[in-house]
């Protein structure tokens, strides 16, 4: 329990060190917010630009702008866009953060459920056929750009053969379906983006998972259970099995940061809102409170995955329990 | 491209060199999910009288930032801008300049005072009548130090502001000043609403307000942004009862959303236009236009860099440049090369204008006499033991910059000069390298405004940091030229002076201009009444209809 207390403890100036370094490294990059709208434009005068940056804070020095950030996220205050829109950043993530989530979680349930078994089997049945065609199709998955294998589903589902919506997450005439119309259309529409999302994510986490059963396979204590005469089932899935997963808890404390993060590239290509767009877009127009909101909950979402996979294993497995 | 998005207004722009494609085409509509009374395709255009109804369908790269045009200066808010708000003036369709929400206006004799008398039983969506209140509204908060807006300049020229009467204004300005009366084409903003708010955080900024044809109904952030017509509209109800913009980042995605009929009209690459959409299916379902845009890419050079001081060694170089071959090569032919800084078929471009037209050995010659005679022994020309040499550099994210800069690349080395070519992310390439003048050539663009003043771009003293004479042309009669043409309101006598100024800028070749490049629409061919004229299409977009057999969306209210 102390031990627990220690570690949050510890993370509010880790997570401060990530603020301050997140801040400069942001400030240095050339550009502010008021470049898109000012630099080359005609209508702009000097006096223009001095009204727009006081307008935003920037006419300070950055200590200053940063404490000033760090006193209003003590109060969980993120602040205004500097975005034309001006919104409250909170705003602008929350309602994005939904779709993102969905995708990224069904994303990875698909990457689990199929390459644990792939990676297992693979192992288990090293060098086999199956352990040779699966490797080929797993890391063609991860060879093939996104983008393309985007545009080749989109030509034969959505044009050729006219199965699926090309792009965006819902039908124009979202709103009027019933509850069931409305589940089935957003999974229409999910189809082509979740499969293309994990199909690239296959190829880590099955080969992950099988040097780690091929690795348990060769331990002692397999060796004895095949020697106290069980069958090779038990021996797999009660003693090897059990123990090839436990790496995959701190795996999946890491991905906690990543399901609030979005590729760029696929949310793009499918026209879904999200929160890598909506990154993205910050960085290129240096709205510096959304791309500090963004970083600030993936770092505490980082933290907190650390935290409960630390915790998960401990529970887990007792060879690494802190004594109190 | 930030340069061109703050100069146009989109919907007056678009500038037609009509390829129409006339044949009324009906559509076949495989996919659609409402009900069109499928017509054969030839069948004879008796019913297709304009009828009220349908929806069209827009897609759009980017999202709209902000619903209040004082506020917004990106190209896909100022569209949707376009349609829900109206200026005191607007152009028409062969850019002459015409009242909108003004009857009619009245300039001095002295060309400092402009009195505009407004319509009356103009209304706003909410129902209440426009007045000289909103106007004065309109202008305050454009000059107010704490808007933060990028189109105050024209209206801080103003000295003072009066309201004569509920449908009267006046603005006086100290010195004649021609590009005054289209400054009064921004949007106007309703003050019932707005008096008295902080006007950044309006939540009119996302539920706007406005007199145009089109109102407001929904926006969801990142996926479509949804207007209706507005019945009381004071030019009359559009035909076209909804106008949904769909954001879709890709244009290849977009394309094939355009294939599937989810989409009625978007703009088309290059490539798309040419090689993609000439199919007999296409033709059979969409209409494509193409006009020159509003806008031109040149070669910039650097005239504080030695190499290029010499008038002489601009000369050669642009004539060292195969540009039509950038424009086919680049463009596949969708584009037409210009010499000057205006659009080639406006009134303000000058037909008599100097060209330099590609001829290698010429410009060989002209680098001699410039001395720039031996070559070291890559073939690189030498003047006094330096070799001709230098960068250009462009931002990243387009492709049409980058490789026209690989073909100029190309044909400077026949002439023997060596290029390189360097790609900067945009803020960068702005904060380190155009703002700081740290460059040598540089390719860019410029949107070209409908007012032929130029002075930001070519005057002397525009030389400051982050302003926009970065290549530090100095001209004394240009200067001249440029102030005269924004104080004269006489059209013959100002083009006489921009005239003037193109042949000087032409003698110099402080850049080698490259190209225009077209717009390329396309859209469905159920919807008629679309007329190129040299200012576009989109002018008489309230005409635009489909007749009622046509007809592919029912809207519900």
């Amino acid at each position: 329990m102390r031990f627990l207390v220690k570690r949050i403890a510890l993370m509010i100036p880790t997570l401060i060190g990530i603020t301050i370094i997140s801040f400069t490294v942001m400030k240095m990059a050339p550009g502010d917010p008021t470049s898109l709208m000012t630099d080359l434009n005609p209508n702009m005068n000097e006096e223009a630009v001095k009204r727009i940056r006081a307008h935003y804070g920037l006419d300070q020095p950055w200590h200053v702008q940063y404490l000033k950030w760090l006193k209003n996220m003590a109060v969980l205050d993120f602040g205004r866009s500097f975005a034309p829109d001006n919104r409250p950043v909170i705003d602008k993530i929350a309602e994005r953060i939904p779709i993102t989530l969905f995708i990224n979680i069904l994303s990875m349930v698909l990457i689990f459920s199929v390459s644990i078994p792939i990676g297992v089997i693979s192992a288990v049945k090293q060098n086999s056929m199956f352990d040779r065609v699966s490797s080929l199709i797993v890391f063609i998955g991860f060879a093939v750009p996104t983008f393309w294998l985007a545009l080749l589903m989109m030509i034969l589902f959505g044009v050729k053969l006219d199965w699926l919506p090309i792009s965006g997450f819902r039908s124009l005439n979202f709103a009027r379906l019933s509850p069931i119309g409305q589940v089935l259309d957003i999974g229409k529409h999910l189809v082509m983006p979740i499969f293309v999302s994990a199909f690239g994510g296959l190829a880590g986490m099955s080969r992950y998972m099988r040097s780690n059963m091929l690795e348990v396979i060769r331990q002692d204590y397999i060796t004895t259970a095949r020697a106290k005469g069980l069958d090779e089932r038990t021996v797999i899935f009660k003693h090897a099995f059990r123990n090839a997963l436990l790496p995959v808890i701190t795996l999946l404390g890491l991905s906690v940061p990543g399901l609030i993060g979005g590729s760029v590239i696929f949310e793009t290509i499918f026209a879904i809102p999200g929160m890598g767009q909506l990154f993205y877009q910050s960085v290129m127009m240096r709205d510096y409170p959304t791309i500090m909101g963004i970083l600030v909950i993936g770092a505490a979402l980082t933290l907190v995955g650390n935290l409960l996979a630390d915790i998960l294993y401990s529970w887990a497995d007792p060879r690494i329990r802190v004594n109190d | 491209m930030p340069l061109k998005k703050s100069l146009i207004l989109l919907t007056m722009t678009l500038l037609a060199l009509a390829q129409g494609c006339n044949e009324q085409s009906t559509q076949t509509s495989p996919s659609s999910e409402v009900t069109p009374a499928v017509a054969s395709r030839n069948s004879a255009a008796v019913d297709d009288k304009p009828a009220y109804g349908d929806m069209l369908i827009n897609g759009s790269i980017g999202d709209a930032s902000v619903l209040l045009p004082v506020l917004a200066s990106d190209s896909s808010s100022g569209e949707i801008n376009g349609l829900i708000y109206n200026g005191l003036v607007k152009y028409d369709k062969d850019i002459n300049l015409v009242g909108e929400l003004a009857e009619k206006w009245d300039v001095s004799e002295d060309k400092l005072k402009i009195r505009f008398f407004l319509k009356k039983g103009v209304k706003w969506h909410d129902g209440k009548p426009f007045t000289a209140k909103d106007v004065e509204y309109t202008y305050k908060i454009y000059v107010d130090p704490k808007t933060p807006t990028a189109y105050s300049t024209d209206f801080l020229k103003v000295t003072e502001f009066k309201v004569l009467d509920d449908y009267t204004v006046e603005a006086v300005y100290d010195k004649p000043y021609a590009p005054a009366l289209g400054s009064w084409g921004q949007g106007m903003l309703p003050s019932h609403l707005l008096e008295g708010e902080d006007i950044t955080k309006s939540p009119l900024k996302r539920h706007p307000i406005g007199t145009g044809p089109y109102k407001f109904k929904d926006w969801v952030t990142g996926e479509k942004i949804t207007v209706d017509s507005f019945h009381d509209y004071f030019e009359g109800r559009p035909y076209i009862d909804r106008v949904m913009t769909r954001i879709i980042p890709d244009l290849a995605t977009m394309f094939l959303e355009l294939k599937a009929l989810s989409i009625d009209q978007m703009g088309l690459t290059p490539l798309q236009y040419v090689r993609q959409t000439n199919t007999k299916w296409f033709k059979d379902n969409f209409n494509k236009y193409k006009y020159l845009g509003f806008g031109y890419s040149y070669l910039g050079y650097n005239l504080q860099d030695w190499k290029f001081k010499d008038k002489r060694v601009r000369q050669a170089l642009t004539m060292a440049i195969d540009r039509e071959s950038i424009v086919q090569g680049v463009l596949l032919g969708l584009g037409a090369v210009t010499d000057s800084p205006y659009k080639p078929d406006t009134y303000w471009y000058d037909q008599n204008v100097k060209k330099f037209p590609y001829d290698p050995e010429k410009a060989k010659q002209m680098l001699a006499e410039a001395g720039w005679k031996e070559t070291n022994d890559e073939g690189v020309l030498l003047k006094d033991g330096k070799p001709f040499e230098f960068t250009i550099i462009t931002n990243h994210g387009n492709d049409i910059r980058k490789n026209a800069a690989i073909i100029i690349q190309r044909d400077l080395k026949k002439v023997g000069i060596k290029v390189h070519i360097r790609v900067i992310e945009w803020a960068a390439f702005l904060k380190n390298f155009i703002n700081k003048r740290n460059f040598e050539a540089c390719l860019l663009g410029w949107g070209i405004g409908i007012d032929p003043s130029q002075i930001d771009i070519w005057n002397s003293k525009k030389t400051g940091e982050s302003e926009l004479n970065f290549i530090n042309y100095q001209n004394p009669e240009v200067d001249r030229l440029l102030d005269l043409g924004a104080s004269t309101y006489d059209r013959q006598e100002r083009k006489k002076y921009y005239d003037k100024f193109q042949e000087i800028i032409a003698e110099d070749q402080p850049y080698t201009f490259l190209f225009v490049q077209y717009a390329l629409p396309i859209i469905n061919s159920r919807f008629h009444g679309i007329e190129p004229a040299p200012v576009g299409i989109g002018y008489n977009f309230t005409k635009w209809y489909v007749p009622k057999r046509l007809q592919k969306y029912t809207i519900q209210p």
